[in-house]
């Protein structure tokens, strides 16, 4: 999946990074925590949180995380933004909820990790 | 849709908390993070988590979720599973990722 | 000879955690280290460094590039840890409930660190520090 099928499927909008980057979104991954998101192993997902920090940006830049669907509304800080463009993270934000933003991905195809 | 029938379609481990197996689900909620719950999740909502901590049914029964359900087949802390029988709550558990068990309880629940 | 990095480390300050890791990571690249292997190194040391930021009051991570492998370590002034043993188990945390709020502390840490590392060696001294000293082999 693109991330511009992302950005449809959840009504979502970008807030860091290139709308048509060509990234192939293979799995999502849901989670609040970021210590479960450095146990990941693989590199073609999107993590799905309604975590908005800045650790969250520093977080998958460890893990090697290349989209972030930020849900619920909550907006991306500058600061998230700065450094997500800096390293180069596609940054997405929608009004959906997590449990929303899972099914509908899920749907459309995107698979769990393990 | 009820608890009980939610566990069996998805083949929920039920760990505790059987007396509130007939309630009805409104919907799902998911979260890891407590304070999240507190301030959004919605009555009768089944809350999808990797928490195991206590405080879990604690949230759980001030916002009169309908149940918890835990992931990637974590067991649940044995304060969580008195305090869930305590309250009526029931407690249950998958192996699955958080995405998969929601991606696949949302389309219960789509409107 | 081999080139060494160093970094200081404020406790409490959550938005500065990570630089430390960026930097090193930065320099992985240079280098021409594989891709998973600098996932390992970076998350072992943003572990490390969270570990500081979350506990001490400050520490000092400095590290060493050498040929075949990165040497790190992360020394802190702070509370210590009681029983390594039971830091290591999984789901074991003393994290506040701030930091578990922002999404760390869920007692991960030092056994993902042990999981990325090929050499790990922990001393601490309960009310002086903590000591780490990781190697990973490119």
């Amino acid at each position: 999946m693109k991330v511009s099928e992302l950005i449809k499927l959840t009504e979502g909008r970008i807030a860091a990074g290139n709308p048509e980057e060509q990234i192939n979104i293979e799995r999502a991954f849901s989670s609040d925590l970021m210590s479960d998101v450095l146990t990941l192993d693989d590199h073609h997902i999107v993590l799905i949180t309604g975590l908005a920090n800045v650790q969250l940006i520093r977080t998958v830049e460890m893990a090697d995380v290349p989209v972030v669907l930020l849900c619920r509304n909550k907006p991306a800080t500058p600061e998230m933004v700065n450094l997500a463009n800096e390293i180069g993270i596609v940054l997405v934000e929608t009004h959906f909820s997590i449990f929303r933003a899972s099914g509908v991905l899920y749907q459309n195809g995107l698979k769990p990790l393990y | 849709m009820k608890v009980v029938e939610l566990a069996e379609k998805f083949g929920l481990e039920i760990f505790s908390g059987n007396v509130g197996l007939q309630k009805e689900i409104s919907g799902g909620y998911v979260s890891d993070l407590l304070s999240d719950v507190m301030g959004f999740a919605l009555e009768n909502q089944v809350w999808i988590t990797l928490q195991t901590h206590q405080n879990v049914i604690a949230i759980a029964s001030l916002k009169d979720l309908a149940a918890v359900i835990i992931v990637k087949g974590l067991q649940p802390d044995p304060e969580t599973v008195k305090h869930s029988e305590e309250e009526g709550i029931p407690l249950l558990g998958t192996d699955m990722e958080t995405f998969e068990i929601a991606g696949k309880i949302y389309k219960e629940f789509e409107i | 000879m081999a080139e060494i990095l160093e970094f200081h480390i404020k406790g409490g300050d959550f938005n500065l955690a990570g630089k430390a890791s960026s930097k090193i990571k930065k320099k992985l690249i240079q280098l021409g280290v594989e891709t998973s292997t600098i996932k390992r190194i970076v998350v072992a040391t943003y572990e490390a460094e969270l570990n500081v930021v979350a506990h001490a009051r400050e520490g000092k991570l400095t590290a060493i590039f050498e040929p075949d492998s990165i040497r790190i370590i992360i020394a802190d002034s702070g509370p210590g840890i009681e029983d390594i043993d039971l830091a290591m188990e999984a789901g074991f945390s003393t994290a506040t409930k701030k930091v578990r709020e922002m999404g760390f502390g869920a007692g991960m840490g030092l056994p993902n660190i042990r999981k990325n590392t090929d050499e790990l060696e922990i001393e601490s001294k309960v009310g002086v520090g903590t000591r780490l000293e990781m190697i990973i082999y490119y």
